[in-house]
Parts: structure tokens; sequence; C-alpha cells
């Protein structure tokens, strides 16, 4: 079973379908006892950090989450992978999970030229950098659909994938021990998507 | 560095795929649900979905048509036509769209694109216009190119996109069915005024008028209807030729 926490941001539709078409058996839930009991646990969202980490506050999940991310597998998909670092510098200052080392800043600043727009959305090549069982049945060089307008920074350690944009390697794929990020959407990523899913179903 | 993206769209009315040429002589084609499945096997990097039905009826026809796609292909899903309200917005996200495309909710009410940016976010609106040269100017319509607004188009796109429209999809009338090219000295007008997302949408005859395009920078996207529905085009040997031009491509 995975559950996919809710906390009441954004929008789970696609994420459960995509999972469900893998055959796996998901569950959307917001109680601490159902990520107790599941075998992993996927953070999502959208959104603002901010306002994503208060509702996230609200439900009181957060020592669940640290807890059981020291026991099995979780995934943050794009705002839920920003949660999992030390801090976010998005419309000011907010602390994140810290569960990965690393922070949360405005892409816009970090370009190297305003030619490049923001939100950087649409399809990117990922370029494995490490080696993980999640790219196992990954192909190189895959295609991967982002749509953020921040992106994490000082987690080179962390780093398993990186897309080009602007001059930056933005982090695609990041892991420290049990917790993995995506900030792309392995959801509305096609097959490429689809077997990044199936690999985090098998870790 | 990103993809262009090559979108088909699909106008939908009463459960079917139809699409016209200048907006009048609508004609039957195919099954969206098929459809949709053949597009995204083909490589196609979006898929955008027209809902061009009156009747509460067919509403619920195309809300079912919506959840049964997103239940089964795994690309982006923009979803158009008749979105007036928020509650526009919620219904056709709860079935599975990513972006919702309004285009005379918008003019009828200008506050709808920052009360949606503000609540779902700026990169699920999409600011979709229908636009055609009239007086020398580039000239904003409303419902479905019948109606001359006044309004000029290229002030509109601005401040849709300080509105937080996160997209554009720009339709020239103009070129719409006439499949002589895209209106490429509208859409330069347009990226010389935005820095958002541009998608151009009118105009494709052939596979050499998307290469053309995707030479102006400012352009992220060509959409197209008719020439993908009919066959006239594979997405899978235009995204080849494209890659082979030195367009970059997902394939």
């Amino acid at each position: 079973m995975i559950a996919i926490v809710d906390y009441g941001v954004g929008n789970l539709f696609s994420l459960q379908s995509s999972l469900r078409s893998l055959g796996l058996e998901t569950e959307v839930t917001g109680e601490a006892e159902r990520l107790r009991r599941a075998e992993r646990i996927i953070l999502p969202g959208v959104g603002a950090f901010g306002d994503a980490r208060a509702k996230l506050d609200a439900t009181r999940l957060v020592p669940v989450l640290l807890e059981e991310a020291e026991q099995k597998p979780l995934l943050g998909i794009c705002l839920g992978m920003q949660l999992l670092f030390d801090r976010s510098f998005e419309y000011g200052e907010h602390p994140g999970l810290g569960l990965i080392p690393g922070e949360v800043a405005d892409l816009r600043e970090a370009l190297d030229s305003r030619r490049w727009k923001v939100p950087h959305m649409g399809w990117n090549r990922l370029e494995i950098v490490r080696d993980d069982p999640l790219f196992r049945e990954s192909r190189r060089g895959e295609y991967v659909y982002y749509v953020h307008s921040f992106y994490a920074r000082r987690c080179e350690d962390s780093v398993l994938a990186t897309s080009e944009y602007g001059g930056v390697a933005v982090p695609g794929v990041v892991r420290r021990g049990n917790v993995w990020g995506a900030q792309f959407h392995p959801e509305k990523s096609g097959e490429a998507g689809l077997r990044l899913l199936r690999a985090f179903a098998e870790l | 560095m990103l993809a262009k993206r090559i979108i088909p769209c699909l106008d939908v009315k009463d459960g079917r795929v139809v699409k016209g040429t200048n907006f009048e002589g609508l004609r039957d084609m195919a099954d969206p649900v098929e459809m949709a499945r053949f597009y995204n096997a083909s490589g196609a990097d979006e898929l955008v979905f027209y809902d061009i039905t009156a009747s509460a009826e067919g509403r619920n026809l195309f809300t079912d048509i919506l959840r049964r796609v997103a239940s089964d292909i795994f690309i982006p899903l923009t979803v158009g036509g008749g979105i007036r309200t928020l509650e526009d917005f919620d219904r056709v996200l709860k079935c599975g769209a990513d972006k919702v495309s309004v285009n005379s909710g918008a003019i009828a009410d200008p506050a709808l694109i920052a009360a949606a940016a503000k609540k779902y976010g700026d990169q699920c609106v999409v600011l979709s216009m229908d636009v055609k040269r009239l007086d020398g100017q580039f000239r904003l319509f409303a419902k479905g190119g019948r109606e001359d607004t006044g309004i000029d188009a290229m002030d509109w796109a601005v401040r849709g996109a300080e509105s937080g429209a996160g997209e554009i999809v720009l339709n020239s009338i103009d070129t719409d069915g006439v499949k002589d090219g895209f209106d490429l000295e509208m859409l330069d007008a347009l990226a010389a005024r935005v820095r958002v997302p541009i998608v151009a949408s009118g105009g494709a005859g052939n596979m050499a008028h998307f290469a053309e395009l995707f030479t102006h920078p400012g352009i992220d996207a060509g959409l197209a209807a008719s020439i993908f529905h009919t066959k006239q085009v594979d997405i899978k040997d235009l995204k080849r030729y494209l890659r082979g031009k030195g367009v970059e491509m997902r394939l």
C-alpha cells in the first residue's frame, strides 16, 4: 500500500490514477495511523511553500512523517520535494522538514539570461548523475515534465539527477537515505514517469 | 533545455471530437478517449480539450470523458470552453485537468484570471485569445471569434500575464483553417510583450510550418487540430523531422 499524504494541497487525481494504472494499491489519507501502516509514502504538493507548510502543520502529521521517513521509502513530488529541505525563500523564509540538507530559492535569480521564462514549464531532459535503484527502469536522457518557479540548491551531496535550464543544473531527483524527491511530476511525465513510479513501488 | 511542445487540440461536442474551418461548418471526427490514447502513443506533449457544448447534458458527458482520459493518459491536460467562474475551474480540475484555459470568460469577468491564479497557481491558468487584424490593430475577439470586443489583443495579453495567467494560447483568426502557416507576425508581436510561455495556434498545414514556427525563439509550443485528426501530419513523424532540423523535441 502506498499512502498519498492528503493535507489539502493540490490535485491528487492524476497521481492516484497513474499509480492505479500500474496495478498499485494506493490510499489518499491524512491519518497518522494509516501512514504508519503504509509500505511507502508519497508527499505531493503544488502551490506556495509557506501555505503548504502551514497546511501540513495543521494536520499534525509532521512528527509522523519524520518518524516514518526512517522506516520506509518516502517520495516528495514537486512542492512535496521542496518541503523535504531545511528551508525555502519563497515569499519570506519558511522552515522545511529538514529531511534532506539544502534550501529552496527563486529560480529566476539563478538563470543566466532574462530571456528564460519562469515558471520552468514543460518537458526537459533528465540527466542521471548518480545511479540509484529509483532509476532501475529508466532510460538515459528521458524527458520529464516540470512546472516550478523555485528550485533546490546547496544540496549537492543528495542530487541524483538534474535538468539544465538557463545555465542552472536544476535538481530533478534527490535522495537521502529512505527519502527521495522529484522536482518534476512523474504522474505527468508519460512512460518515463510511470517507470520511475514503478521503481519507487519496488524499492 | 526545454523541449518545444506539439499539442493536438480536441474540440468536443456532445461527446465527439469536431473541428471546423474558420470556426464554421463543424464535422464529426472521432471518439475523444480513443483519440487521446492515439495521440499519447504518437508522442503528443500535451492534450487540449475544448468543450464546445452548450447543454448541461453535454457538459456532463464532457467531464465524464475528461475523467476517463485522465485515468488513462499521464501527460498534461488542458481544458477550456465555457470556463466562466471558479466553480468551472474546480469542476474540470477535479476530473484530472492540469491547466484550465479561459477565453470569453475572462473578457466577461476580467477578475477571473487573478482569482483563479491565486487559488490554483499561475501554472494552472491559461489565457486563450482569438485575435484578428482590424483597423491596423490586433483585435481581441470573443465568443469563438464571432464578436469584436474592441480591445487591443496585445494589451489584453499583458494584463492577463500580470494578473497571473501562466501561459498564453494565441489563435489567429486570420490564419485559422487556412493551412498556410502560423501567424508569425502576430506571434512575434505577442512574444515581444509577455514573458510567459506562448502556444501558437491557427494555420498549421504541414511539417515545414512547425519548423518555421520554432525558428522564432519566443514560441514554446505549436497547437493544431485538423491536420493531426485527419492524419495529414503524424505527430511522431513531425517530431522526428523537427529534431532533424535542430529543434529540441521529446521523442
